[in-house]
C-alpha cells in the first residue's frame, strides 16, 4: 500500500568490481549476504547498464540505481512504491556529487563520516526527512579544505548546531538571511533533442527535452517573474516546487521565490515534430561484403536548419558488430579510434564548416571465417549548437519583487544531442 | 586530511587502541575515537563490544560528537539493551534541551532504540514533543509515534498517542500534517481493522490544503493517502481530482505517479460524458510520457505502470506511440518493456509505423530482444487484422536471413497467425518446410509439427516429415512428443491408407515406452478413439479449432481493476496483486475500483470500497496463476476422478468461459492442441444436458475440479463398506477460484451420510454483479457419480452474497472406465 514502517531498510554501496564499500541500516541491521542476489542479477545482466532496478528474493526486494560506477543497492522488506526509492537514492547520489564535487568511491570513502551523517539526516524510520541541499547545508557543512584546518585548530565541527530555518516556513527550499555584495541571477536555457533517424534520413521520432537551469546569488527574500515570448511552447511541463503553479496556469508566467545557488527550474518537453528541428544530417554507406571478411565505411555529417549558428563539439560513437576486428580509415577532419575490445568507433569531429564536410571513411576488417553480421550499427552522434534554443523558446523578461536591490539578469541559451541516433 | 585515515588500523588490539582512546580526557581525540568507530560500522564490522565506552561519550555539548553516538546507538542498543538503559538519562534531558534540533535528535533516536525498558521512559518526553512548539519537533514526533507503535503497539494505544497524532492532521504546518498521514497510515497498514485514518470530506479537505504546502515526500504520502478515499459522488471526486491535478506537473516522479494513481481511481466515478472526464484524460497523457525521459530505473517502472494503464484506458496513450520506440542504448530490460506497451498501442492508424520499427529491432544484436521483437510482429498481425499480410511478409524476410533464433521464433508466431486467419497463408507452409532441419528449440519444433499436421493434406511428404521427427521421440521435450502425438493422428484421419505403420509406431511409443502420464494418456485417449469410432474420432481430433483471441496476455479484469488501485506500488511493477507476493501481508485488504458514478449505489455497496473496513475473511481469495496451478495440482496427488462438473450461467455474465485463461495455463504451452483436439468435445465430456430454462444468452461450460479430498470415502462405498453416519468429511477446498470465474467461487467437499453421498457446495459470487440460473452437470467418471436431484439456487445470488448448497448424488450415473489421470482435466 501507500507506505510501510520498514520503507528503506538498508543500503549498499557497491563498486564495478563488486565490493560493498558502504552500508547503512535504518533499521536492524541487514546482512550484507542479501546482496549475493544482487551480485547473481548482475551476472547474469553481463552489462552493468542491464542490471534489472527491482529484484526479489526470499525476504527482501532489492531496488537499485547505478550512477557514476556506484551501484545504490536499496533493501526493502515490504510493499513500497518503488518510484518513491528510486528518486530517493537518486537524491542520496546528488547530494554526495553536491557536497564532495564528485559522487565517487574514492570521495565517500574519504568523507564516510559526513555521509553517515548525511544519510541519517534524510531519512528518519523510512520517512525522507531532509533532501533539499539548502537544508542539509545548514546541517552539516560540507567538506572543504580550509574548513577542514580550522576545525582542526579550533575543535570546532562540521554540524550545524540550529535548526535550519527554512525547513518549516512555507518555503523550505530557502534559508534566511541569504546576503551577497554581487546579486546576480542567471538562467540556462538547454534543450537536448532526442532522435532516431532511419536509414533513408528521414525522422522516426524526435523530441525536444528541455530543462532551464538557474544559479541565484540573491539576497534577502526575492520574488521573481520569468516571462516568455512564446510560451505555448510549454504544455508538458515539470516544475520546481518554488513555483506558483496557479499563475502558470491563468498567466503562463513563472512566478517564484527562488532557492539559494543552483537548481533546476524548470524541465519540459517539445514533441510536436514540426517543432523540433534536427540540425545534422548524416550521410552513409556501411556495408559488410559476403565471404571476404572486409567491408566498407563512409560516414559524412553535415549542417541542416542551424538558423545561421555554428555546430560544434560533434562527436560520433558506433557500437560496431562483434565480428569486426579492425577498422582502416580516414578523417577528413578530427581524429578517430576505435576499440577492438568494445568494438566501439569514436569519432571527434569538432565544428562543422558547411563549405568542407568531414567525412570519414576506409575498411572495415572482419574475423575471417565468420558470417557476414546481420546486424546494421547505429550511429550515436552528439552536438552543442551556442545561444539557440532549437525550439524557439525566448525568455521575455524577469522582474524581481520584494528586494530593493538591481540584481545582474542573464540567459544563455544551448542546444545539446541527447540521445540522438542514426540507423544505417 | 580526509576520513579514510578511520579506516587504517593497527590489525593488533584494534578495539583495545580504541578503548582507550574513547576515554581519553582530550576532546578532540574522544571525537576522532568515535569517527574510527562509525568508519567500522559503515563497512560492517562489529564494533558492539566498545558500547559501555561509546555511551560513556554521549553527555557532550559538542552536538556533532553528540550525532555520532546517537548513530552508534540505533546500530547496536539491541544488542546491548542492559548498556542502553545507562543512555536514559541523557535521552530526557535532551528532550528538554533549549535547541529544538536536540530535542528533535533526541526523540528521533530513541524511537530507534528497539528495547522494552527504553520504550517505558520515553512516552512522557514524546507526549510533550507531540505538542512541543517547534514544528520541527511535532513533526520528528509524529514519527516516532509510528516507530514506537512498530514495537508496542498496545502501549501507543493505552498512552492515547493515536489521537495525539489524529490531532496532528489539523496542524498549522503542512510538514507536520504529511507526517502525521504518513504515521497514521503506517499504523493503520499493521491494524487494517482500526479506523484510524476515517476519512471524511473535512479531513480531506485538510489534505488537499497541506497537498500544496509539504515537501514532495510529504505529498506521495498524502496522495497515496486521498486514493484511498471513498468520495461520496461523482462531484465530490471531480473536486479531489481537480485540486490532485497541478501534482502532475511536480519535478518528483513518485509524485506524479502517486497523482495518476489518485486520478485513475477518481475517474472511475466520472460519467464519460462529462466534458471535464476528456480534460482529466488529456491531461494524463504528458506527465505519463515525461517520465519516459528520467534515468532507466524510473523509466523502467514507469513503463511497468503504463503497462496497466494503457490496458485500462488505452485512449489516454493511443497518440503517443513513438515515444516507446526503442533506442539502441536503452538498457535491455527498459527496451523489453518499451516493446510491450507498443504491440498493446498497435492500431490500425499506426501499424505501418509500429511494423517498421519492429522489423529494425529484429536485425539488433541482443538476442532477448530480437526474439520479442519477431513475437510482437506475429502479435500485430493477429490484433490488426489490416496488417496481418504484410506482417506475414516481414516474418518470411526475416526467416530469409537464416538466423537460427529468429527463425524459430518465426515460426512459433506463424503458427499462430494461422489460428487466427486460416486458410490464407498456408502457401507459405512450404518456405517453413525448408528450414526443418535447423529448428532445435522446443517450442519452435512443436509449432512446426503442429503446423505439418494441421495442414497434412496440402503436404505431399507429410509422412516423411514427421517420420523424421519419430527418430529421435524419447530425445523430445513433451511438448515436441505431444505435439507429434497428435499431428500423425491427424496425419492419419486425412490420409489412413499411407499412414497406417505410422500412427501405430507412434501411439506405441506413446503408450507403451513412455512415462510420462500426459503422453500416455493422450496416446490411449486416440487409440481408443481410432479403434472403437473412427468417425468420431475425426469429428474430436479434426475438429473446427475456435480462432485464437486478440490478446492473449491481457491482465484478467479484476485484477487489472485491484492493480491499478496500486500504481506506483511494488505490485505494479510485478503486476501481482500484494497478498500474492508480500511477505507478511496481514491483513492486506483488496482494494477494488469505486463503481461508475451515482451516490446511491456506491453507499449500497461498501464492501466494495477501498476503505472497506476489515479485510474479508478468506484474505487471498485471489491467487496468482502460479499458485492456483500449484494449488489444483496438490490437490490431485491420489487417482483422481474426473470430477462434476458445474455448469454455470448467469445472464449478467453472458457468455463467459469459466476458466477463461486458467485453462491455458493448467494444459500447458500445447493448449491448443489438447483443447481442441480433446478437452473441448463434447464426446469427452460427457453428457452435455445443462440447466433446461437456461436463457439463450447461457453458456454452460464444463468445468472439471479435482477431488481428491473426497476420494477416501468414495472408494469406501465403492467397495461396499458401508459406515456410518459421521464419517470424515473433508474440509471445503476452493475448487475453482473467483478469479478464473468472473467473480465466482466455488468450494465444495464430499459428504456421506447414512449412505448417501451429497456433494457440498459453497458458492461465492465475488463479482460486482447478480449471479442467478445455476446448473451443475457431471461428467462421466470412473466412480459412476451422478446428481440424484438438480441443482437448487433459489434465489439470485447477489454481490459478496454465499449460498451453501448440498447436492445429493448417486453412484447409478455411466461409468467410463479410464486408466487414472495424473493431471487435470478441465
Amino acid at each position: 500500500m501507500c507506505f510501510q514502517q520498514k520503507m528503506i531498510h538498508s543500503l549498499f554501496l557497491i563498486n564495478c568490481s563488486g565490493d560493498i564499500f558502504l552500508e547503512k541500516h535504518w533499521k536492524s541491521v541487514v546482512s550484507q549476504s542479501v546482496c549475493d542476489y544482487f551480485f547473481e542479477a548482475q551476472e547474469k545482466a553481463i552489462d552493468v547498464e542491464n542490471v534489472p532496478p527491482v529484484i526479489s528474493t526470499p525476504h527482501h526486494y532489492l531496488i537499485s540505481i547505478y550512477r557514476d560506477k556506484i551501484f545504490f543497492v536499496s533493501v526493502i522488506q515490504t510493499e513500497v512504491p518503488p518510484l518513491f526509492v528510486i528518486e530517493f537514492l537518486h537524491r542520496v547520489a546528488d547530494t554526495f556529487q553536491d557536497y564532495f564535487g564528485e559522487c565517487s568511491e574514492t570521495a565517500i570513502k574519504d568523507n564516510v563520516v559526513i555521509v553517515y551523517e548525511l544519510l541519517e539526516e534524510m531519512l528518519d524510520n523510512g520517512f525522507p526527512l531532509a533532501t533539499e541541499s539548502n537544508i542539509l547545508k545548514e546541517l552539516i557543512k560540507p567538506p572543504t579544505i580550509l574548513r577542514s584546518v580550522v576545525n582542526s585548530i579550533t575543535g570546532s565541527s562540521n554540524v550545524g548546531d540550529t535548526l535550519p530555518t527554512g525547513q518549516l516556513s512555507n518555503i523550505p527550499w530557502r534559508r534566511a538571511g541569504v546576503k551577497y555584495t554581487n546579486n546576480e541571477a542567471y538562467f540556462d536555457v538547454i534543450e537536448e533533442i532526442d532522435a532516431i533517424i532511419d536509414k533513408s534520413g528521414s525522422t522516426v521520432f524526435a523530441e525536444i527535452q528541455g530543462v532551464i537551469d538557474s544559479c541565484i546569488k540573491l539576497s534577502g527574500m526575492p520574488d521573481l517573474s520569468l516571462s516568455f515570448m512564446n510560451p505555448r511552447l510549454l504544455d508538458d511541463v515539470s516544475f520546481h516546487p518554488c513555483i506558483r503553479f496557479k499563475r502558470w496556469e491563468s498567466e503562463r508566467i513563472l512566478s517564484f521565490i527562488p532557492p539559494d545557488g543552483n537548481f533546476r527550474l524548470i524541465s519540459y518537453r517539445v514533441s510536436s515534430q514540426n517543432l523540433v528541428a534536427i540540425p545534422v544530417y548524416v550521410k552513409h554507406m556501411i556495408s559488410f561484403k559476403e565471404n571476404t571478411s572486409s567491408g566498407r565505411f563512409d560516414v559524412t555529417i553535415g549542417p541542416k536548419q542551424n538558423m545561421g549558428k555554428t555546430v560544434e563539439g560533434v562527436v560520433m560513437t558506433v557500437h560496431m558488430p562483434k565480428a569486426v576486428l579492425n577498422m582502416n580509415l580516414t578523417a577528413t577532419q578530427g581524429s578517430y579510434t576505435f576499440d577492438p575490445v568494445t568494438k566501439v568507433l569514436t569519432w571527434d569531429v569538432g565544428k562543422i564548416t558547411p563549405q568542407k564536410l568531414p567525412n570519414l571513411k576506409g575498411m572495415v576488417n572482419l574475423q575471417s571465417g565468420a558470417p557476414k553480421p546481420e546486424e546494421n550499427p547505429s550511429l550515436n552522434i552528439q552536438f552543442k549548437i551556442q545561444q539557440l534554443a532549437i525550439s524557439g523558446l525566448k525568455v521575455n523578461r524577469l522582474d524581481m519583487y520584494g528586494e530593493k536591490y538591481k540584481p545582474f539578469k542573464g540567459v544563455k541559451y544551448i542546444t545539446k544531442a541527447g540521445k540522438f541516433q542514426v540507423r544505417t | 586530511m580526509t576520513d579514510s585515515k578511520y579506516f587504517t588500523t593497527t590489525k593488533k588490539g584494534e578495539i583495545f587502541e580504541l578503548k582507550a582512546e574513547l576515554n581519553s580526557d582530550k576532546k578532540e581525540k574522544k571525537k576522532e575515537a568515535v569517527k574510527k568507530v562509525i568508519a567500522s560500522m559503515t563497512v560492517g564490522k562489529d564494533v558492539s563490544a566498545l558500547f559501555p565506552d561509546v555511551v560513556n561519550c554521549m553527555q557532550t555539548d559538542n552536538l556533532e560528537l553528540k550525532k555520532l553516538v546517537y548513530l552508534y546507538l540505533m546500530n547496536y542498543a539491541k544488542s546491548q539493551p542492559d548498556m542502553a538503559i545507562m543512555a536514559v538519562n541523557t535521552f530526557v534531558k535532551d528532550c528538554e534541551d533549549p535547541n529544538p534540533l536536540i530535542r528533535a535528535l533526541a526523540v528521533r533516536t530513541m524511537g530507534c532504540i528497539r528495547v522494552d525498558k527504553i520504550t517505558e521512559y520515553l512516552c512522557e518526553p514524546l507526549r510533550k514533543c507531540l505538542k512541543d512548539e517547534d514544528p520541527y519537533v511535532r513533526k520528528t514526533a509524529a514519527v516516532c509515534v509510528a516507530k514506537l507503535h512498530d514495537i508496542n503497539a498496545q502501549l501507543v494505544e493505552d498512552q492515547g498517542f493515536l489521537d495525539t497524532l489524529k490531532d496532528l492532521i489539523s496542524d498549522s504546518n503542512p510538514m507536520v500534517v504529511a507526517n502525521a498521514v504518513a504515521a497514521l497510515s503506517e499504523i493503520a497498514e499493521s491494524h487494517p481493522s482500526s479506523n484510524l485514518l476515517d476519512l471524511n470530506p473535512q479531513s480531506i479537505n485538510k489534505l488537499l490544503t497541506a497537498l500544496n504546502e509539504c515537501t514532495e515526500w510529504g505529498q506521495i504520502f498524502i496522495l497515496d493517502c486521498l486514493a484511498n478515499y471513498m468520495p461520496k459522488d461523482d462531484r465530490e471526486a471531480q473536486s479531489i481530482c481537480e485540486r490532485v491535478t497541478p501534482r502532475l506537473s511536480h519535478a518528483n516522479s513518485a509524485v506524479v505517479l502517486s497523482a495518476v494513481k489518485v486520478l485513475m481511481k477518481f475517474m472511475e466515478m466520472l460519467s464519460k460524458d462529462l466534458d471535464y472526464y476528456g480534460t482529466l484524460l488529456k491531461k494524463l497523457a504528458p506527465p505519463l510520457v515525461t517520465l519516459l525521459s528520467a534515468e532507466p530505473e524510473l523509466q523502467y517502472v514507469a513503463l511497468r505502470n503504463i503497462n496497466l494503464i494503457v490496458q485500462k484506458r488505452p485512449e489516454i496513450l493511443k497518440h503517443e506511440m513513438k515515444v516507446f520506440f526503442v533506442k539502441y542504448n536503452d538498457p535491455i530490460y527498459v527496451k523489453l518493456e518499451k516493446l510491450d506497451i507498443m504491440i498493446r498501442l498497435a492500431s490500425q492508424a499506426n501499424i505501418a509505423q509500429v511494423l517498421a520499427e519492429l522489423k529494425e529491432y529484429a536485425t539488433e544484436v541482443d538476442v532477448d530482444f530480437v526474439r520479442k521483437a519477431v513475437r510482437a510482429i506475429g502479435r500485430c498481425a493477429i490484433k490488426v487484422e489490416q496488417s496481418a499480410e504484410r506482417c506475414v511478409s516481414t516474418l518470411l524476410d526475416l526467416i530469409q536471413t537464416k538466423v537460427n533464433y529468429v527463425v524459430q521464433e518465426a515460426i512459433v508466431v506463424i503458427k499462430d497467425i494461422f489460428r487466427k486467419y486460416p486458410n490464407k497463408y498456408e502457401s507459405v507452409i512450404a518456405t517453413l518446410c525448408e528450414n526443418l532441419d535447423s529448428l532445435d528449440e522446443p517450442e519452435a519444433r512443436a509449432a512446426m509439427i503442429w503446423i505439418v499436421g494441421e495442414y497434412a493434406e496440402r503436404i505431399d511428404n507429410a509422412d516423411e516429415l514427421l517420420e523424421s521427427f519419430l527418430e529421435g521421440f524419447h530425445d523430445e521435450s513433451t511438448q515436441v512428443q505431444l505435439q507429434l502425438l497428435t499431428a500423425i493422428v491427424k496425419l492419419f484421419l486425412k490420409k489412413p491408407t499411407e499412414t497406417q505403420e505410422l500412427v501405430q509406431q507412434v501411439l506405441s511409443l506413446a503408450t507403451q515406452d513412455s512415462d510420462n502420464p500426459d503422453l500416455r494418456d493422450r496416446g490411449y485417449i486416440y487409440w481408443r478413439l481410432l479403434s472403437t469410432d473412427p468417425v468420431a474420432a475425426k469429428e474430436v481430433v479434426l475438429a473446427e479449432k475456435p480462432l485464437i483471441s486478440e490478446e492473449t496476455d491481457l491482465i484478467e479484469p479484476t485484477l487489472l481493476d485491484e492493480l491499478i488501485c496500486y500504481i506506483g506500488t511494488l505490485a505494479s511493477v510485478y503486476h501481482k496483486p500484494p497478498s500474492a507476493f508480500v511477505e507478511g501481508s496481514r491483513g492486506v485488504v483488496h482494494k477494488s475500483l469505486p463503481p461508475r458514478t451515482g451516490s446511491v449505489e456506491s453507499v449500497e455497496s461498501p464492501d466494495t470500497a477501498p476503505s472497506g473496513g476489515p479485510a474479508a475473511d478468506q484474505p487471498s481469495v485471489i491467487p496468482t496463476q502460479g499458485d492456483l496451478l500449484g494449488d489444483l495440482l496438490n490437490l490431485d496427488l491420489g487417482p483422481p476422478v474426473s470430477g462434476p462438473p458445474i455448469a454455470t450461467s448467469s445472464v449478467q455474465m453472458g457468455a463467459v468461459d469459466l476458466l477463461g485463461g486458467g485453462l491455458d495455463t493448467l494444459m500447458g504451452d500445447e493448449s491448443e492442441g489438447l483443447r481442441s483436439d480433446v478437452g473441448g468435445s463434447p464426446a469427452m465430456g460427457g453428457s452435455g444436458s445443462s440447466f433446461p430454462a437456461a436463457p439463450s444468452t447461457t453458456a454452460p461450460t464444463t468445468v472439471g475440479a479435482p477431488l481428491g479430498s473426497g476420494l477416501g470415502d468414495l472408494f469406501d462405498l465403492t467397495g461396499g463398506v458401508g459406515t456410518l453416519s459421521g464419517s470424515y468429511v473433508a474440509p471445503k477446498t476452493v475448487w475453482l477460484p473467483a478469479m478464473k470465474a468472473k467473480g465466482l467461487e466455488i468450494s465444495g467437499t464430499f459428504s456421506r451420510q447414512v449412505g448417501s453421498i451429497s456433494m457440498d457446495l459453497v458458492l461465492t459470487n465475488k463479482a460486482l454483479q447478480v449471479m442467478s440460473d445455476f446448473a451443475i452437470q457431471f461428467n462421466r467418471n470412473s466412480f459412476g457419480l451422478a446428481p440424484a436431484a438438480p441443482l437448487q439456487v433459489h434465489a439470485p445470488l447477489a454481490p459478496n452474497q454465499s449460498v451453501e448448497i448440498s447436492l445429493p448424488l448417486n453412484t447409478v450415473g455411466s461409468v467410463m472406465k479410464m486408466d487414472p489421470l495424473n493431471n487435470l482435466q478441465v
